[in-house]
């Protein structure tokens, strides 16, 4: 198989998510206000927010994640571009990972960049940020996998994006479970942070076959 | 392959479920009223588990068994369709979904009944089977708004049975990072474990029987509800015809 | 854009479909369609509105699967259909280097593809702001810049003027003298001369 194609997915798709900029603006102040009205919901007990504080930032990336979801096949569904690709010489699955992929660069990864900060206003020690971020990153890719599923299934649905959450968020389940145990337990080789990065791995491995398929029937 | 296209014909199917059917909800009447008695009134209460409410437990096990077992099956249905296109595959995966969320709902629901006045708690976020269950719901919850936001019957059921392959897949996971999350609230595995039963033959036998009962009033709603379908889609394509024709 | 083509290549089908059927939920669209298309044939498809043209091409190119029977083509092909493909912030000139990078054509072909196409004035105008002639003269650009046998079009004169409609009719004929097989949707008489009809 030819890497061209792939890598002309994913370069033309990183253009249109990241979209001069405006692309990341809507994760991100999406992310940040959930981080920021939690301690407005529970109250200013320190203690209280740091012992949540990591999973407060777990669900606000799962939710971060859905929200730019829906456009994400929808878009060349309507203008015509997916019969295009499913006609290129590449594999449907490589060009839904290719462009799940290129969306968490955008709107995935700089909300684990975001994390550091978040976390500080959260009562979080600092020494152990710059580690939670990696968590964050990683999980984020299962999250963008899960939901990049629900994306391609949903993807000829008008205003699909409740049902893309309905679809995804089950699956987000062990990837949650194991990254706030991950955090929890500190270091990068507790058992809890491998069976996240192995969430991850499988997410990769699974989701863009039925991204695949699913995109195949949304062309039909 | 051959029995599996000899079950394949809807034809057959309806003219086997006329009568099976009705054998079924009769089995399933007869083993439930039967475990219904014995679960009221006739074995001894134990007072660890809660007392008196602990009788709920003779709907509660076996509905989340059915749960559990009816995803199964739908996943494996949905297989079958995806891969050999025999429509009775999608119409049993179909008539699945609603038939095990109900008794998803009915887990639940009789997990929280038993659980308040026993453990102080309508619900216990960490124990890991009633997290495996509620899983379960959404699961269920997502393959039939998926299949109601499609527009043609062919689109609902190819992606339908990708949703359904998947979630078989994510099933083990789910289950493993549950088992990492909980503290259960639930006594340990009591009927299949490798030196045998451990709960004692009083509770035993009422519970598998019961458990029998459920498992054929499952069946023989899947097959009413398939017939359901079955008889819609002809009525559709006799309509279709019809138009087509005139 | 000449081909060399062996002699075997005229007596050999470029695509074959057998007792094609669709359905929509419980309505037959069609069903039983043959085609059968050796290099150098034109083949006009007609038919109603709602007949199933769109239907049938996208079969052929293979983006959607028949409830019954099979497509065979033995070699690749373009499809132009009604949905051009164009991102509204890309330009003609942007959106060719594109799909050539994707293709692996060398990008120099981008430029003698908008040429033949008579787009190079508006070659860096965002296709949002362009007409519908010239997005569709964009998408035949693109057809051009990797030459293929066999190309499915669907309604490939719709909203040209008369210069685009000769260059449409010029190049179809081209590719079919050359060698090339097409199979066009089309509404009305446009003066060509298919060596097969198929009627829906």
């Amino acid at each position: 198989m030819n890497a061209r194609p792939v890598l002309s997915a994913f370069r033309q798709a990183l253009q249109e998510a990241w979209a001069g900029g405006a692309g990341i603006f809507l994760p991100a102040t999406f992310f940040a206000g959930a981080a920021v009205l939690v301690p407005l919901g529970v109250g200013v007990d320190n203690a209280l927010l740091r012992s949540i504080g990591p999973g407060i930032l777990w669900v606000a990336l799962a939710l971060s994640s859905l929200v730019t979801m829906e456009r994400l096949f929808q878009a060349d569904l309507e203008d015509g571009a997916l019969d295009l690709w499913l006609q290129t010489d590449l594999p449907i699955s490589a060009y839904a990972a290719a462009k799940t992929l290129a969306h968490w660069c955008v709107a995935g990864l700089p909300l684990a960049l975001m994390t550091p900060v978040l976390g500080i206003l959260l009562q979080i020690e600092p020494a152990k940020l710059p580690m939670f971020a990696a968590g964050y990153a990683i999980g984020g890719i299962a999250f963008f996998f899960w939901g990049g599923v629900g994306a391609a299934l949903s993807a000829s649905v008008r205003r699909g994006g409740l049902l893309i959450a309905l679809i995804a968020l089950p699956f987000f389940f062990p990837t949650a479970i194991f990254g706030a145990r991950a955090l929890q337990a500190g270091t990068a080789t507790s058992p809890e942070a491998l069976y996240l990065i192995a969430s991850a791995l499988f997410s990769l491995s699974v989701a863009p076959f039925a991204m695949g398929a699913a995109l195949r029937l949304a062309a039909d | 392959m051959g029995m599996l296209s000899y079950f394949a014909n809807p034809a057959r199917f309806m003219r086997l479920s006329n009568w099976l059917a009705p054998v079924f909800y009769t089995a399933s009447a007869v083993l439930i009223v039967y475990g219904v008695w014995q679960g009221l009134w006739a074995v001894p209460k134990d007072e660890v588990q809660g007392g008196d409410i602990m009788r709920v437990m003779f709907i509660h096990v076996p509905g989340a068994y059915i749960s559990m077992a009816a995803y199964g099956a739908m996943a494996v249905s949905a297989f079958i369709w995806y891969v050999w296109r025999h429509e009775l595959a999608d119409v049993a995966a179909k008539s699945i979904a609603p038939l095990g969320a109900g008794w998803t709902i009915i887990c639940l629901s009789t997990g929280s009944i038993w659980g308040k006045p026993t453990f102080n708690t309508w619900w216990q976020w960490g124990d890991a089977r009633m997290m495996s269950v509620l899983f379960l719901l959404f699961l269920y919850l997502g393959y039939m708004a998926l299949r109601a936001a499609m527009d043609t019957r062919q689109k609902a059921a190819r992606a339908s049975a990708i949703l359904a392959m998947v979630g078989i897949l994510n099933l083990p996971l789910i289950k493993f990072s549950v088992d990492i999350f909980s503290s259960t609230l639930h006594q340990g595995a009591s009927v299949i474990t490798m030196e045998g039963p451990k709960m004692s033959a009083v509770y035993l036998w009422p519970l598998g029987l019961s458990a029998l009962g459920h498992t054929f009033l499952f069946g023989a709603m899947v097959m009413t509800l398939m017939r359901a379908e079955i008889r819609t889609r002809r009525a559709g394509a006799l309509r279709a015809q019809h138009l087509a024709g005139s | 854009m000449a081909i060399e083509r062996g002699s075997n290549v005229l007596s050999q089908a470029v695509l074959t479909a057998n007792g094609l059927g669709v359905m929509r939920g419980d309505r037959t669209l069609f069903t039983g369609v043959r085609v059968s298309v050796c290099a150098r044939e034109l083949v006009l498809l007609r038919g109603q509105n709602g007949a199933g043209k769109t239907t049938l091409l996208r079969l052929l190119a293979g983006l959607s699967t028949a409830e019954s029977g099979k497509v065979t083509r033995t070699a690749p092909h373009h499809w132009i259909g009604h949905r051009k493909g164009l991102k509204p912030h890309e330009t003609p000139a942007t959106h060719l280097q594109h799909w050539a990078n994707a293709w692996g054509v060398e990008p120099d072909m981008v430029h003698t593809a908008l040429e033949a196409v008579s787009l190079l004035r508006a070659a860096d105008v965002p296709t949002g702001h362009l007409s519908q002639g010239q997005q569709h003269r964009t998408a035949l650009a693109r057809l051009l810049l990797q030459d293929r046998p066999l190309w499915l079009l669907d309604e490939p004169f719709a909203a040209m003027d008369d210069s685009g409609v000769a260059m449409i009719k010029s190049r179809i004929e081209q590719h079919c003298a050359s060698g090339g097989a097409v199979i066009a949707a089309v509404h009305g008489d446009y003066g060509l001369t298919p060596s097969q009809e198929i009627t829906l």
